[in-house]
């Protein structure tokens, strides 16, 4: 055995003992972290916003209301669109749209990819080249592609179905790396001696080689949630987005349509550009905070 | 030959210097193959690592090495390069990461030596010499690392690392990883670079006793980063005066010894954390013999020609 | 009580090639209440393929392991968990046989929730007691602890502990010390001895012979995937019979005798001596000594 004294184990870490069972433990870490928390505050702040924000602005964010092309004053504090509109009624309603859009997508994602993962790389044989071979097939559609073809076929279309079909085609990714780590934890001695405690497979997969990616199924439904929120906002902005309602991406599609950038309506693009940009990165920060929380280890150094 | 005067490395972490070499001294004659035997945590690889590379979390307190005569600028990284190879040279433990997979052997030896400003022509029959020394076919240098086992790649690494004739080969638990058969082939061909003197000095590290006693003339027992013991090879194993080395000893299972006939015994506890390290001797509390005096530490002191020891029981 | 007859484990490697690897060759030996047999063998030979055979972590590809009677392939789950309740296994790595992200005691949890679901709290804690105390561990050191914060030694005595607290009668223990200080090694070997004494079986699997040696009432040396020499320790380490096992015992570094390069010719194969025309796989040179063909399973005529 290599000797390092740095590396040996320390036996006088008493801070960790004091609060017992290992969720509130979990819960004390990460309120000491200030990139989850910082993060955190950010995203909550936007999901406030998103969650209450419509019941204090007018009914319907498309209706012109206002002055047309005015900037942001006491009365529209982010102004009003070419029409009129008012910008923060459009940005607190496009809000709520994104976070549906982000949140159902990766749930459906998560769970599609995580649950194929799972049981391809536990299983393994042939039940595991059966699943990978449709992930692969699923992984190579040219998704872009299929959604325009999607999106021309149905008539009605909304955020809902928006959400559905991000989430049923972005889960390929998740399957792979969810696999291929429970492949390869499957193969490590605590395994075996939960296997050999008489645990059985859902216990194993769940509660033995699940906790061990914890931090890992985070970053996925982070990275779903904000890849979803991005690839909503580009369907929107190309014109495929929902016919009815707004969403962050359709505001930019309009104020491309309409030449805000070129009439110099910096109010029109600004919020909604900025507020997915916040949201995203935000959500990568939580990420990486939840990182040290899930992994004693980088905590205590 | 090598000395060794009073060196200090610690370890840098968040939470305080772990004192991970504390004042060693001692020196390792021409021809002397010492075997420096530890537990984990001892400081036995920290040592090695300091007479040729400090690792990023090391620091050098204090202390120095003089090897024939010039100190090494050991806390210097880039005035050790020009040490490296030719003066000082290691064969790490795990050999097998040593090496790069992609390139052909004969082709990593040919970069290597080309660095150091070097025609691989020149040195080419002496490599051929050594392969046959260490029982390698010549063909290994047309081969990728992957196609050679443990075994046959520790040696070659043997052979790169003294290709240049260092003074000073470290050869860092080089056979821990290797089946027993192996593992003495390894072994042999360690003392064999001495016996046709390629290599002035050599320490060999590991944490096993009986294979040191194999090769080694002189056994250094190291403890929670101190000097325990130092003394010839056949004084440490029939007459070891250091109450650790004893306990090391006692603590060995020989092939032909049964539990039922011989029950051997531990050493209750484990080591101090060393961060910072304990006030006088760093074995008391898990001496047997530990007395009120051992509040102080005692120095290394020879109490026989060749014979050094850190007790004060014994001194 | 644990009888493996002819055991075999082959494995396919290669996605196109459908390479076959034996891994394990026709392998038979028994292990009888309150006895340790060593299992020894250098890397390749097979040794912890068998140890996860008998846990059933692996399946045979032929050949029978039979517990009390019983055939381990025909266990299913509700009888495979009574298994485990009479053989548990401890493994090398102990930092590898926690899960990083729980506490270690949880080993000990995972127990209580499988098998006494209905033990109270305060019964429990007195058994968690008794096991951690015939491994001498203090509970206040090591319950409540991630595994990082533990020694090795300290966690391979929780593994072994929470084996005692299901009413075991085999320990498979692959390489439980290898990576140990010999300080502490000898205390987990002299725990093995002391649970001997209560009855308990042990397959003690190494590639050390001196460990291997100072246990075991019986020695199995294995060379890639068969049994080259078994039977009493005492006869396979006094009197080594195959050259393969001279060989691996000359080379153990031992104190006090240096190696010497003395003659380790065997002789005449000591197997076709007595079998001239084959036979068994091993045949019997002395009471409870059994050697395989001096030709191992190389393609080889033996000498």
């Amino acid at each position: 055995m290599s000797t390092q004294p740095g590396a040996t184990p320390d036996l006088d870490t008493g801070t960790a003992t004091v609060l017992g069972g290992r969720r509130r433990e979990a819960l004390h870490f990460a309120l000491r972290n200030r990139k989850l928390l910082g993060g955190g505050a950010v995203v909550l702040v936007f999901l406030l916003a998103a969650v209450v924000g419509p019941w204090f602005s007018s009914g319907d964010p498309l209706e012109y209301v206002g002055p047309p092309g005015a900037g942001p004053s006491g009365e529209y504090w982010f102004g009003t669109t070419t029409f009129g509109q008012d910008v923060l009624a459009q940005f607190l309603h496009g809000l709520r749209a994104t976070f549906f859009v982000g949140a159902v997508a990766a749930l459906i994602a998560g769970v599609l990819g995580m649950v194929i993962g799972f049981t391809a790389g536990y299983r393994g044989g042939w039940v595991d080249e059966v699943l990978t071979m449709i992930t692969n097939v699923v992984l190579v559609l040219p998704v872009l592609a299929v959604l325009m073809i999607i999106a021309a076929y149905l008539q009605v279309r909304n955020v809902e179905v928006q959400a559905v079909i991000i989430g049923l085609f972005s889960w390929p990714w998740v399957a792979r790396a969810v696999r291929a780590q429970t492949f390869s934890l499957r193969a490590r001695e605590f395994v075996d001696l939960a296997r050999l405690s008489g645990a059985p497979v859902r216990r194993i997969v769940f509660r033995e080689i699940a906790p061990n990616m914890a931090s890992y199924l985070f970053m996925v439904f982070i990275l779903l949630f904000g890849g979803s929120v991005l690839f909503a906002a580009t369907l929107d902005f190309i014109g495929l987005g929902p016919t009815d309602g707004i969403s962050l991406g359709l505001m930019l599609n309009h104020a491309k349509q309409w030449s805000a950038m070129n009439l110099g309506m910096w109010w029109w693009f600004v919020p909604p550009g900025l507020g997915i940009t916040a949201i995203v990165g935000s959500l990568y920060i939580m990420n990486v905070g939840l990182d040290e929380v899930f992994n004693p280890k980088l905590r205590e150094t | 030959m090598l000395d060794v005067d009073d060196l200090r490395v610690y370890y840098r972490t968040l939470r305080g210097d772990v004192q991970a070499l504390d004042g060693v001294s001692f020196s390792v004659a021409d021809k002397e193959i010492m075997g420096l035997v530890g537990e984990s945590g001892s400081g036995k690889t920290t040592l090695g690592k300091s007479l040729i590379r400090l690792d990023g979390r090391m620091r050098h307190v204090g202390g120095t090495v003089t090897l024939d005569g010039a100190e090494l600028p050991i806390g210097d990284d880039a005035r050790m390069s020009g040490f490296r190879f030719t003066d000082v040279s290691i064969v790490p433990q795990y050999a097998m990461s040593a090496m790069n997979p992609t390139r052909r052997i004969g082709t990593m030896v040919k970069e290597l030596v080309t660095a150091r400003g070097i025609r691989f022509a020149d040195v080419r029959p002496e490599l051929d010499r050594r392969l046959a020394l260490v029982g390698l076919d010549r063909d290994v240098l047309d081969r990728y690392p992957i196609e050679l086992s443990g075994g046959m790649k520790q040696r070659m690494v043997m052979v790169i690392s003294t290709l240049l004739n260092p003074k000073l080969l470290i050869a860092d638990e080089v056979t821990s990883a290797l089946d027993v058969s192996t593992q003495r082939a390894v072994a042999l061909a360690l003392a064999g670079f001495r016996d046709h003197d390629l290599v002035h000095a050599m320490i060999v590290i590991t944490h096993d006793v009986s294979l040191v006693y194999q090769i080694a003339d002189t056994i250094l027992v190291m403890y929670a980063g101190k000097l325990a013991e130092k003394a010839p090879t056949d004084v440490i194993v029939e007459r070891p005066l250091h109450p650790y080395t004893r306990a090391l000893i006692a603590a060995l299972p020989e092939v032909g010894v049964q539990y039922g006939g011989k029950r051997l015994t531990g050493i209750p506890g484990g080591p101090p954390a060393l961060r910072p390290a304990p006030a006088g001797c760093r074995f008391r509390d898990r001496c047997p013999l530990a007395f009120d005096r051992c509040a102080e530490q005692p120095p290394f002191v020879e109490v026989e020609p060749g014979h050094s020891v850190a007790c004060w029981r014994a001194s | 009580m644990l009888r493996l007859d002819g055991v075999s484990k082959t494995y396919r490697v290669g996605a196109l090639a459908r390479r076959e690897v034996r891994a394990v060759r026709d392998v038979s030996f028994e292990l009888r209440p309150g006895e340790v047999v060593s299992l020894i063998g250098e890397s390749g030979s097979g040794k912890s393929t068998i140890g996860r055979m008998i846990l059933r972590l692996t399946r045979a590809t032929s050949g029978t392991i039979t517990f009390d009677g019983t055939d381990l392939t025909t266990l299913r789950r509700g009888s495979l968990k009574e298994y485990y309740r009479a053989a548990q296994g401890v493994f090398q790595d102990p930092f590898s046989t926690f899960n990083p992200v729980f506490k270690a005691d949880r080993v000990l949890t995972m127990i209580r929730q499988a098998y006494f679901p209905a033990t109270g709290d305060v019964e429990w804690r007195g058994r968690v007691d008794d096991a951690l105390s015939a491994v001498s561990l203090n509970p206040d050191l090591v319950l409540d602890k991630y595994p990082h914060q533990l020694s090795g030694g300290q966690l391979q005595r929780l593994l072994i502990a929470r084996a005692l607290l299901l009413d075991i009668r085999l320990l498979v223990a692959d390489e439980v010390i290898s990576m140990l200080d010999a300080s502490t090694r000898i205390d987990v070997l002299n725990l093995l001895a002391d649970l001997k004494e209560r009855g308990l079986a042990v397959l003690f699997i190494t590639h050390d012979l001196s460990l291997g040696n100072y246990l075991a009432d019986r020695t199995v040396i294995l060379r890639r995937g068969s049994v080259v020499e078994c039977g009493t320790t005492s006869a396979v380490f006094g009197d080594p019979v195959h050259p393969y096992t001279r060989t691996l015992l000359a080379s153990v570094p031992r104190l006090g005798v240096r190696w010497s390069d003395e003659d380790l010719d065997p002789g005449p194969c000591r197997y076709h001596a007595l079998h001239p025309g084959g036979g068994p796989p091993l045949a019997e040179v002395g009471d409870d000594h059994l050697v395989a063909c001096f030709a191992g399973n190389d393609e080889r005529e033996c000498v």
